[in-house]
């Protein structure tokens, strides 16, 4: 488990930052950000609100969440003990592996047969979630605040009244013949 | 409490298999009450939005499963409120079909051509539209281009959208905010609704008991209208005649939990769960490729980049609906639009270094996701899933607020239905990587296990009692006076979208119960009309 005694919340959040930074990775915030690996060049999971997401109580995880970090930090410790690896005083021990090191547990936790593997993958997909849906505040608040995950995926803008209209959404024309059974009602036959 | 304490029929559920008996049996003069454990919205409260809270997970399930996930409606209307709306037929050979017990897996008195005039009946009521190529949306285009350059036949799918209506925003999962999806609360609810049936949100019936007079008492408790984790007052009705209809993921769970009340289910309730044979690939094109091969390109000059573009699945190929062709090897191929969030998580990245569906790759392979096509398989699986015990109450154990929960169903599958998908994952990507125009990759199975949003056959029609839970006339075995309509009643995946098929049974059935509410007492007649608005083309006489 920790080898220091960082603040509890402290702890609670950076993992699971760093969890959802390993889902789906990040730029750093700060030179000194730990929770966040810094592989990527703009924002991923965390900037887009994956914390707020699985704190908001709708999500059902919320009670959940102290206690996955506990488990997360200790399966991390089993995992830096068993390759060897030193962990950092002060510093939980998921947030104190690398990128590729916690690619690699979470790749575990998060394999079929893994008895925790469900409690995992809800996570993986909340952090998922943040990024590409802003299901925490919205898809309009989302894209007023230039959220990085709906920015990453190029979502289209609504209309003024905030709703999607695509009048140009057709090539207009035929473009492969029909299958040769096909009956009057345009279905198969 | 509820203010009806006894009623003639009480519908379970208020999707095709709940709206269609509501409307006859109210418009045959009997009194129907339809309990839908969801929430009743109407267009104005569809939101363009994936906020929780918001209409999207209102009105939408997400239940897991061991091995097996489904999606579907939750609402009043059911799937059609939050479906995509395409409608074909299912085609001939599979109401023919044997699976891999060996029997025809239909009621004798089924086949193509018995069911096509209920078939006429639903497309009329809804309605249900051929589609044009001038209105097929990018990623349907596209599909098409790709099959034909792959010497492949493609079609537009009849569709219960109205086209000149649609936006194609693609919030269709959402519900329909300009009411162009010719949903179930456009034609038949109405209907019902107009000829004194009661429809009751928010009521989820748990189970179902006997009264002295051979009715049933139906059991219900009201969910909370923001928090489905939380059930509040219990209250029952007594009807004569019972319609389960709660959806092949809820109706064998309501079954199951009747048993100390009602007494042994016939073996095939909670089993034969067909997935449909469901499956996708997610293909990630190179725009400059969609143009060169292809000679594809939009106003503006993009080639397609359109993903978030169109409604839902618009083209199909039917180049293996062969009857021919051997059992479990027989698939469509759809073109299908799935939103973010659940339509990202488990796509997977081609030739991926790293882990394969999360990770810095797929976060690059996200940054395509406007040059995304997703292709859905319908096969033909092996009736292989089967429901655990009930949970306490409802369907699932709710996580979420709304919309997450984890049910009873186990699904394993099988070599035969794991042939099909292969075989439907070497054909999609043959036909979408030629020449360079993409690459592909099929969904992950090992996040939440396989996954279908058209769940069929838990509780089935059938000639034999073994495994078949309800007769040809969709009574249950052994319990008179309940029956069910809707898509578990199905026999086995159709390997197309069942909507359609879901909604002709139930049509099919009407005369069937309205005879036994008759035997019942219940004052009311089968008149064979169609909820007003439809075209009066299909005379009750042509299906008497």
């Amino acid at each position: 488990m920790q080898t220091e005694n960082p603040d509890s919340e402290q702890t609670r959040v950076m993992t699971l930052e760093a969890f959802a930074d390993t889902i789906v990775p990040g730029r750093k915030r700060s030179p000194d950000d730990r929770a966040i690996a810094g592989v990527s060049t703009d924002g991923g999971a965390v900037a887009s609100g994956a914390l707020a997401l699985l704190e908001d109580p709708a999500s059902g995880f919320a009670a959940a969440l102290a206690p996955l970090s506990e488990a997360l930090n200790s399966h991390a410790a089993s995992y830096a003990e068993s390759h060897g690896l030193p962990l950092t005083p002060g510093t939980p021990p998921f947030v104190a592996l690398s990128y590729d090191h916690r690619t690699a547990l979470l790749s575990d936790l998060l394999k079929p047969g893994h008895p925790e593997q469900e409690m995992w993958v809800g996570l993986a997909l909340f952090s998922n979630m943040a990024f590409d849906s802003a299901a925490h505040i919205g898809v309009h608040e989302a894209l007023a605040a230039g959220h990085p995950g709906l920015l990453a995926i190029g979502i289209a803008r609504p209309d003024d009244d905030g709703l999607w209209r695509f009048p140009e959404h057709s090539y207009g024309r035929p473009l492969a013949p029909l299958h040769p059974e096909t009956v009057p009602s345009g279905s198969p036959a | 409490m509820s203010n009806t304490a006894s009623t003639d029929v009480v519908i379970i559920g208020s999707g095709f298999g709940g709206a269609i008996p509501a409307y006859h049996l109210a418009a045959g003069g009997a009194k129907v009450v339809v309990l839908e454990r969801g929430p009743w919205l109407s267009a104005e409260e569809f939101d363009h939005d994936f906020k929780l809270g918001s209409s999207y997970t209102r009105i939408f399930d997400f239940t897991v499963g061991d091995g097996m996930s489904l999606l579907g409606g939750n609402c009043v209307g059911g799937g059609s409120v939050v479906y995509f709306a395409t409608m074909p037929r299912a085609p001939r050979f599979v109401f023919e079909r044997r699976g891999s017990i060996g029997q025809r897996m239909w009621p004798a008195a089924i086949t193509r051509d018995s069911l096509d005039p209920w078939y006429d009946r639903a497309t009329e009521a809804l309605p249900v539209t051929k589609q044009s190529w001038e209105n097929i949306p990018y990623a349907g285009g596209l599909f098409a281009a790709a099959c034909a350059h792959a010497g492949r036949t493609a079609n537009p799918v009849p569709s219960a959208v109205d086209v000149d209506m649609c936006t194609n925003c693609n919030w269709m999962m959402a519900g329909c905010r300009f009411d162009a999806k010719r949903s179930l609360l456009l034609n038949y609810l109405p209907a019902a609704l107009a000829h004194g049936a009661e429809v009751r949100p928010l009521h989820e019936v748990q189970h179902l008991s006997r009264t002295d007079d051979g009715g049933y008492r139906v059991h219900y408790r009201n969910v909370d209208a923001e928090d489905y984790r939380i059930l509040h007052d219990s209250g029952t009705i007594d009807a004569k005649i019972v319609i389960v209809a709660a959806g092949a993921g809820a109706t064998p769970v309501i079954l199951q939990r009747s048993e100390p009340t009602l007494g042994a289910m016939p073996p095939a309730v909670g089993r034969y769960f067909s997935s449909n044979g469901e499956r996708l690939n997610t293909a990630v094109f190179d725009e400059d490729r969609v143009r060169e091969v292809l000679g594809l390109s939009r106003p503006g000059g993009k080639a397609y980049a359109a993903n978030q573009i169109g409604r839902g699945p618009t083209v199909a190929s039917w180049d293996r609906l062969d009857g021919n062709l051997p059992e479990f090897e027989r698939y469509s191929l759809e073109q299908l639009y799935f939103p973010p969030g659940l339509g990202t998580i488990l796509a997977q990245v081609p030739d991926a270094t790293g882990p394969s569906w999360f990770g810095l790759e797929k976060k690059e392979m996200m940054r395509r996701w406007q040059s995304w096509l997703t292709i859905f398989t319908m096969s033909e699986d092996d009736n292989e899933g089967v429901f655990g015990p009930p949970p306490t109450t409802g369907n699932a154990d709710r996580i979420s607020q709304q919309m997450l929960g984890r049910g009873p169903l186990r699904y394993r599958p099988t070599p035969n239905t794991l042939r099909g998908w292969a075989a439907s994952d070497a054909d999609v990507k043959d036909i979408l990587e030629r020449d360079g125009l993409a690459r592909v990759t099929p969904w992950t199975n090992d996040v939440v296990g396989a996954y279908t949003v058209h769940p069929l056959s838990s509780c089935r029609i059938g000639d034999n009692p073994e495994t078949s839970a309800l007769d040809d006339r969709h009574e249950l075995r052994q319990h008179p006076g309940i029956f069910v309509t809707d898509g578990s009643a199905v026999p086995g995946a159709l390997t197309v979208n069942p909507a359609l098929t879901i909604a002709a049974l139930a049509e099919r059935a009407m005369p069937g119960i309205i005879r036994a509410a008759q035997e019942r007492g219940v004052r009311v007649t089968y008149g064979g009309s169609l909820p007003e608005g439809s075209s009066g083309t299909v005379p009750a006489t042509a299906v008497s």
